[in-house]
C-alpha cells in the first residue's frame, strides 16, 4: 500500500501550482479588469495631457503618448506581478502554503509554480495592450511581435520573482501595498518608463542607472520597433545587454525566493 | 547520497523522538522531549496553548527544523531527511489549506499532483478518498461554499489521498460543532482500523485526548505525564475533591486541623485527594462548608492529572499564547 513508485514529479507541482493561478484568475472578474483598465486609464490621460505642454529631452518625432507606450506595458506587467503575487501574503496566512510546503517537493518547484502562472497572466494581459500599438504608430510586424512576447515574459518572470520574495517576508498584504508604493512603483517611475534618462539630472540618472528596471523597459521599448531603432535615443546599452540584465535579475530572485521557502530554521510559517 | 534508514524504513516506528529540545530566542519551547508513536496509534498531544505542542507539532510535520536531539519519522532523520519524511505523511494544520476558490475536486487534484500522483490513478484515489468521507456529491463545489465541518473533512481526504502511513492534526475539533467533531472522530476511528494509519493529534480539548490511545502531556515545554487516558487518570489515585471558595487559605488550615486532611491550593481551588471520598464528603462538607460555595467529588479526570503533575489548572495556560 505505501506508494514508493509514485516519485513526486517536480513539474507536475509546478503544472499545479500554475494552473491554480490560472482558475483563480479566470474566477475573479474583478482582478481582470482592475490590472488592465488602471494602466490603460493612466496611459490615456497622463499621455494626453502632458501632449502639448511637454517634450521629453531626447525625442525626436514620437509623441508623449507613444513615448509611454511601453511604459504602460511595463506597469501592466508590473501589476499584474503584484496582483498575483499579493496571494503569497493571504496563502501563508492563511494555510495554503504551509500545506504545499511540506510536500514532498523541492522548493524552487513552488517559486517556479507561482512565478510562471503569475508570467502567464502578466503576459497575457500585456498582449491585450499591445493590439493598441498600431494607434500611436508602433508598427508591428512578425519580427517584432514574437520578440515583444520574448521579452515580455522575460520581464514578467523578473517582476514576478521580485514580487514573490517581497511577498513571502511580508506578514499582512498591508505591508505588501506599503512595498508597493515605496519600491516598486519608485523603481517603475524611474525606470525611464515615465521620463528618459538622458533628461534627468545626474543623480537621478545615476538611480535609474542602477534600477533593473530601466534596462527592461529599454529592451522593451527596442524590440517593439524592431528591426527600426526606437525614436528615443536613451543612453543605454544594447538589447542583449538589457535583456541579459533582466534575466540575471530573474534568476536571482527565484534563486533568492527558492531559498527563503526552503528555511526550516525559521518554520517560514 | 546514501540512506542507510531507507532500508528498514517500514519496519521502524512512525515517531522516535528523543531529548528534543527547541528555543525561540531567548524562550525555551521545548525541553527535553521523549516519545515513541508505534503503528496503528493514535497519540494525542494535549496541552493547554503555549505548552510546547504547536512547536512539536510543526517539528514532527517537517515545517521546522529540529535544533538539538533526535527526531526519527519512519526511520528518518527530520533535520536531514525532510524529502523522504513528507513523501510519507499527511498533514492537518488547524489553519484551513484549501484554496477556497477552487472546487473540492480541483483541491483534491491541486494536492495529488505535488505526490506523483497523475492521469487515473489521481483520479481514481480522489474519487476513492472522497467516497471515503461522503464527499462524492461534494467534488464540484467550491470550498468556499462548504461548511466548516465539511471543509474540515475535504482537509482530511487530501491528506489521506497521497495515503500517507502516518497522518498529523493539528486541533483537529477546533471550529467544529458537536456533530463534525463526532463526525471526524468515527472517520480517524475507521481509518485507523481499514488502513493502518498511524495518528498524532494536539488539542487542548481533555474530551479529545481521553479517545487517544496513548497521551502526551506537555506543559512548559515539557512532557510532564504519557500514557494511556485510563492508566494516568488512575495513576492520581483514589477520588478527586474540589472546593470552590473565596478563603482558600482558610479552608486548608481548617481541613488540616480538625480533619488531619491534607489539601492542595491550585489557583484559588482547595483540592483534596482521597481514597474513598464519598465517605469523607459529608464530613468536609461539615467542618468548612460556611467558607465554600460549592463542593465537588469525582473520580479524577485528565484535568486531575494535568493539575497533579503541573500544579496548575488546565485552564490557566490558555492565557498566555504560542508563537
Amino acid at each position: 500500500m505505501p506508494k514508493t513508485e509514485s516519485r513526486p514529479i517536480l513539474m507536475a507541482a509546478i503544472y499545479s501550482l500554475w494552473k491554480r493561478e490560472i482558475l483563480r484568475f479566470v474566477r475573479d472578474r474583478n482582478r481582470l479588469l482592475g490590472s488592465i483598465l488602471q494602466p490603460l486609464l493612466l496611459w490615456v490621460l497622463i499621455g494626453s495631457g502632458f501632449r502639448g505642454s511637454f517634450a521629453p529631452s531626447g525625442q525626436t518625432e514620437a509623441s508623449y503618448l507613444e513615448y509611454i507606450y511601453p511604459g504602460t506595458m511595463m506597469l501592466i506587467l508590473l501589476f499584474t506581478a503584484i496582483f498575483s503575487t499579493i496571494s503569497v501574503v493571504e496563502d501563508k496566512r492563511e494555510g495554503f502554503m504551509q500545506s504545499v510546503i511540506v510536500a514532498p517537493i523541492h522548493s524552487l518547484g513552488i517559486v517556479l509554480g507561482k512565478i510562471l502562472g503569475g508570467t502567464t497572466l502578466a503576459v497575457g494581459e500585456a498582449m491585450v495592450f499591445l493590439v493598441l500599438a498600431p494607434l500611436v504608430g508602433i508598427p508591428v510586424s512578425v519580427d517584432s511581435f514574437v520578440l515583444t512576447v520574448g521579452t515580455l515574459v522575460l520581464i514578467a518572470i523578473s517582476m514576478t520573482g521580485l514580487g514573490f520574495r517581497i511577498a513571502w517576508g511580508m506578514e499582512s498584504t498591508a505591508g505588501f501595498h506599503a512595498i508597493m508604493n515605496l519600491l516598486l512603483m519608485p523603481m517603475w517611475l524611474l525606470s525611464g518608463a515615465f521620463f528618459p534618462l538622458t533628461g534627468a539630472p545626474d543623480w537621478l540618472a545615476w538611480v535609474m542607472r542602477v534600477n533593473p528596471m530601466t534596462y527592461a523597459t529599454a529592451a522593451l521599448r527596442r524590440v517593439l520597433y524592431y528591426p527600426d531603432v526606437n525614436p528615443v535615443s536613451d543612453d543605454l546599452p544594447g538589447l542583449a545587454v538589457c535583456l541579459g540584465i533582466t534575466a540575471l535579475f530573474g534568476l536571482v530572485m527565484a534563486i533568492w525566493s527558492s531559498f527563503v521557502v526552503g528555511d526550516r530554521d525559521r518554520g517560514s510559517s | 547520497m546514501s540512506q542507510p534508514a531507507h532500508v528498514d524504513a517500514h519496519q521502524s516506528s512512525p515517531i522516535s523522538v528523543t531529548g528534543l529540545s527547541h528555543d525561540y530566542d531567548d524562550r525555551r519551547a521545548l525541553d527535553e522531549i521523549s516519545l515513541d508513536v508505534s503503528t496503528g496509534e493514535v497519540y494525542g498531544l494535549l496541552g493547554p496553548n503555549g505548552g510546547g505542542k504547536t512547536t512539536l507539532f510543526k517539528i514532527l510535520s517537517t515545517h521546522l527544523k529540529p535544533q538539538t536531539g533526535c527526531v526519527r519519522v519512519f526511520g528518518h532523520d527530520a533535520a536531514r531527511e525532510a524529502p523522504a519524511i513528507r513523501a510519507r505523511i499527511g498533514v492537518v494544520f488547524q489553519r484551513p489549506s484549501l484554496d477556497p476558490k477552487l472546487s473540492v475536486f480541483e483541491n483534491l487534484v491541486h494536492h495529488g499532483l505535488f505526490y506523483g500522483l497523475t492521469g487515473s490513478r489521481l483520479k481514481d484515489g480522489a474519487a476513492e478518498v472522497a467516497d471515503r468521507l461522503d464527499l462524492r456529491d461534494r467534488l464540484t463545489d467550491r470550498v468556499e461554499t462548504l461548511s466548516g465541518g465539511l471543509q474540515r473533512r475535504v482537509e482530511l481526504a487530501k491528506a489521506l489521498l497521497p495515503d500517507p502511513g502516518l497522518l498529523i492534526f493539528d486541533e483537529p475539533s477546533t471550529g467544529l460543532d458537536p456533530g463534525a467533531r463526532k463526525r471526524l472522530w468515527d472517520d480517524l476511528q475507521a481509518l485507523r482500523e481499514e488502513r493502518g494509519v498511524t495518528v498524532v493529534l494536539t488539542t487542548h480539548f481533555l474530551e479529545e485526548a481521553e479517545r487517544c490511545d496513548r497521551i502526551g502531556i506537555l506543559a512548559g515545554g515539557r512532557m510532564i505525564a504519557e500514557g494511556a487516558p485510563g492508566d494516568l487518570k488512575r495513576s492520581v489515585g483514589g477520588d478527586v475533591m474540589v472546593i470552590q471558595t473565596r478563603f482558600p487559605e482558610d479552608v486548608s488550615e481548617k481541613l488540616k486541623k480538625e480533619m488531619q486532611l491534607s489539601s492542595e491550593i491550585v489557583d484559588g481551588q482547595v483540592r483534596i485527594t482521597a481514597e474513598r471520598g464519598g465517605e469523607l464528603v459529608s464530613d468536609v462538607y461539615r467542618c468548612v462548608g460556611d467558607l465554600a460555595e460549592s463542593l465537588t467529588l469525582g473520580h479524577p479526570t485528565l484535568e486531575d492529572v494535568f493539575v497533579a503533575h503541573s500544579g496548575q489548572r488546565f485552564e490557566i495556560g490558555d492565557e498566555d499564547a504560542e508563537n
